[in-house]
């Protein structure tokens, strides 16, 4: 068959298995949006507001589920607008297909209208990028491109295709979905000596993150938890993958953790680090980290062992693999002191009075409310945190939220693309600031009258700033006072999404009933105080021997 | 080449842009290359970049699991330094005037560099050899006002009959 090279963009996606795009059109994907258009019964495409909006769906939609999501733009502008979806990617390891049009092969090199050079733009933040040269080069382009995206650790990749190249011709022949790599088996020796650590271990801790996501681990992981009598902690990334029901699960680690499971971790003789990179935000000062623990490093990706910490046992592997290998080879253990600390631990956590507040309540509510399977989705910044605190997770992978890249305007994109890749109703907690960002994404939502629900969590200010202002800056508000005029519930309607306003957590839970068990996007303004902290904090550089629990830190 | 650097070979596809894409991962996780060259081996599928570090500013398995990360990159190879030969090329140019043209030429002839262009203002000279004789020559030219000079930075072949590519 003999198809031009838009024909081959869309009838090669569509043989891999895509069936959701988003995108914005424009100049140079002109003729890929042609061909979008007569295979709309077999592929379909979202037009978002903006293409960092486009990018972020496709992340929402590859985390919820599990595919690799795929964005479209044009040259110029349209890519440049990509990046930062790109990048937040790349920082949580999400499969991301990003294609771009590019001017004509003629035209490039000359600065031309809506030329960039974003093969270059794109090359730290990118797994792989493409230039695609040759019509002839383009279907196993993208074919190799889908199976860096979510192979191995998985990544963002980026095709550019000029635009001659869209309309050149050449034969196609269809093939099949191109199979994902999976990471190298465990090795038997490695598994035996952490059998043999755990084994001398009195105190340990299994952590873990966004790779025991993408790999599914969480089963495993309880499974060696019961075994070794372990406790178990994740980084920020990690939520979700272990429900918090588990009674050997202590929460999230890291800056803003939960104070059981920061505490355990520092109290550990050995931590078995799963699909976790011990980022500084998760371990605060890495060359004091835990210095009297010894540690096991689990990951997909060798370069990750030992980045950022020391550790005594690293394994490039596949994660499932080895803790198959490893509940297999280590013998069950019983350590009634251990126990002991973890309950005086979580004594000491329940008797902390700053988890009963208004925003910590509506978080819980909405959890009690919600269906375990529902993808809950946020921006960046305290409301942030307070999710990731407070939500009560069951469900896998329910957990769509910006890590690495920590990017405020995230969550509107990404819940959208979240329905969409799980098929049911989202729920995005976001920040005034971050909805800022990205507000423009309710018309997307409306048009396409997408099931979400968004919870406003409206103090009026840049919180997470103002409270390192509040703790670290002498009080001095610099620019983190928004003073904004903005009637949120008067904007979802001009939108065309309905509205509701909240201020305390009986009105809140009303109006969050009537918003999630609607049919299109629905918003709740939620006033919040200005002057809320997310607690307990390590301070940045800090160590989990003193925390910020109060209005004071510990001694 | 002083002790505290070593010698890396990056085996890579023979395709447009794969250079940008290795010193671009140098410059993002802060890697500071001191010499590096690159240039066609005996399989014309791939090229080979000579990298030299020093050793103490680098975090050398960090270096090699980030390399091996980079798609187009084929292999990665620490030159043992018990087994390495290296060399640099370089030309230098010099002022010639009666008084010093002997003494250039006895330094030169010491050094075993040859001169490749003569005038009677200025001699150029190739040399080849370790970076420390290519350190020692220089010292011994600047007296007569060295007026331009090219390295190549270090290439590297590690003794014995195998090729590094098909090890
Ligand atoms: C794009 C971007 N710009 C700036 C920041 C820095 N930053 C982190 S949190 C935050 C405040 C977020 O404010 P808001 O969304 O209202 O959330 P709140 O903390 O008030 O809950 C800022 C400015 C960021 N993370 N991302
Ligand atoms: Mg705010």
């Amino acid at each position: 068959m003999r198809l031009s090279g838009a024909e081959i963009v869309v009838e090669t996606l569509i043989e891999q298995g895509i069936k959701t795009i988003f995108g914005y059109p424009g100049g140079t994907v002109i003729d890929i949006y042609d061909q979008l258009y007569r295979n709309s019964d077999r592929i379909e495409h979202i037009l978002a507001a903006h293409e960092q909006g486009a990018a972020h769906a496709a992340d929402g939609y590859a985390r919820a589920s599990g595919e690799v999501g795929v964005v479209l733009a044009t040259s110029g502008p349209g890519a440049t607008n990509l990046v930062t979806g790109i990048a937040n990617a790349y920082l949580d390891s999400v499969p991301m297909l990003a294609i771009t049009g590019n001017v004509p092969n003629s035209l490039i090199g000359r600065d031309s209208f809506q030329e960039i050079d974003i093969t270059g733009i794109t090359l730290p933040i990118t797994k792989h990028n493409f230039f695609v040269h040759r019509v002839e080069d383009l279907a196993d382009t993208l074919r190799e491109a889908i199976r860096i995206a979510k192979s191995g650790r998985p990544g963002p990749v980026l095709v550019d295709i000029p635009k001659d190249v869209q309309g050149a011709k050449c034969e196609f022949i269809s093939a099949k979905p191109v199979e994902k790599k999976g990471g190298v088996p465990a090795d038997d020796a490695d598994v035996a000596k952490a059998a043999s650590m755990i084994a001398e271990a009195g105190r340990p801790f299994i952590y873990f993150g966004g790779g025991a996501v993408r790999a599914g681990a969480g089963e495993l992981i309880a499974k060696l938890a019961d075994k070794i009598d372990a406790y178990i902690g994740c980084s920020m990334m990690g939520l979700s993958e272990v429900p918090v029901s588990n009674k050997r699960f202590l929460g999230m680690q890291g800056m803003h953790g939960h104070y059981a499971s920061s505490k355990a971790m520092a109290k550990s003789d050995l931590i078995i680090g799963v699909g976790v990179r011990f980022s500084d935000r998760a371990t605060g000062n890495t060359s004091k980290f835990s210095a009297g623990a010894r540690k096991i490093q689990i990951d997909i990706d060798s370069a990750e062992l030992g980045k950022n910490v020391d550790i005594n046992l690293g394994a490039a592997c596949d994660i499932c693999d080895f803790l198959t290998k490893l509940i297999d080879k280590v013998e069950a253990k019983q350590l009634p002191n251990w126990e002991a600390k973890i309950e005086k631990l979580k004594g000491q956590e329940a008797e902390q009075e700053f988890t009963d507040f208004l925003p910590a309540d509506a978080v819980r509510a909405v959890s009690e409310i919600v269906t375990p399977d529902t993808e809950i989705a946020t921006d960046v910044g305290q409301h942030q945190m307070w999710v990731a605190q407070y939500f009560g997770f069951e469900g896998k992978r329910t957990w769509i939220s910006s890590g690495g890249l920590g990017t405020m305007g995230f969550g509107m994109g990404a819940a959208i693309g979240s329905s969409y890749g799980s098929g049911k109703r989202t729920v995005l907690f976001t920040g005034d600031g971050s909805f800022g960002m990205n507000l423009n994404e309710l018309a997307t939502a409306v048009t396409y009258n997408v099931p979400l629900t968004i919870v406003l969590f409206n103090n009026g200010v840049l919180g997470m700033v103002r409270q390192w202002q509040t703790l670290f800056y002498d009080k001095k508000y610099s620019n983190t006072t928004l003073n904004r005029k903005t009637d949120f519930v008067a904007l979802a309607e001009s939108f065309g999404a309905k509205g509701y306003r909240a201020n305390d957590l009986e009105s809140f839970k009303k109006a969050f009933a009537d918003a999630y068990s609607q049919e299109g996007p629905t918003l709740i303004d939620l006033t919040i105080d200005k002057d809320l902290k997310v607690l307990p904090m390590m301070r940045p550089g800090g160590t989990f021997d003193k925390l910020i629990i109060g209005e004071e830190a510990e001694e | 080449m002083s002790k505290n650097s070593f010698v890396i070979a990056v085996y890579v596809e023979n395709k447009y842009g794969v250079l940008t894409r290795v010193t671009s991962m140098f410059t993002r996780r802060g890697f500071n290359i001191d010499t590096l060259t690159v240039g066609e081996t005996e399989d014309p599928n791939y090229s080979r970049i000579t990298i030299s570090l020093s050793n103490e500013k680098t975090d050398r398995a960090q270096l090699i699991n980030q390399l091996k990360k980079l798609y187009n990159v084929k292999k990665v190879e620490v030159i043992s330094p018990d087994m390495a030969i290296k060399r640099e090329l370089m030309l230098i140019k010099v002022k010639n005037s009666p008084d010093t043209r002997a003494e250039i030429r006895d330094t030169a002839s010491v050094f075993r560099a040859k001169i490749i262009d003569y005038s009677a203002d200025a001699m150029c000279l190739e040399i080849t050899g370790d970076t420390n004789k290519i350190d020692a020559f220089i010292d011994n030219m600047k007296p007569f006002g060295i007026i331009e000079m090219c390295r190549t930075g270090i290439v590297a072949l590690e003794r014995g009959p195998e090729s590094m590519l098909s090890k």
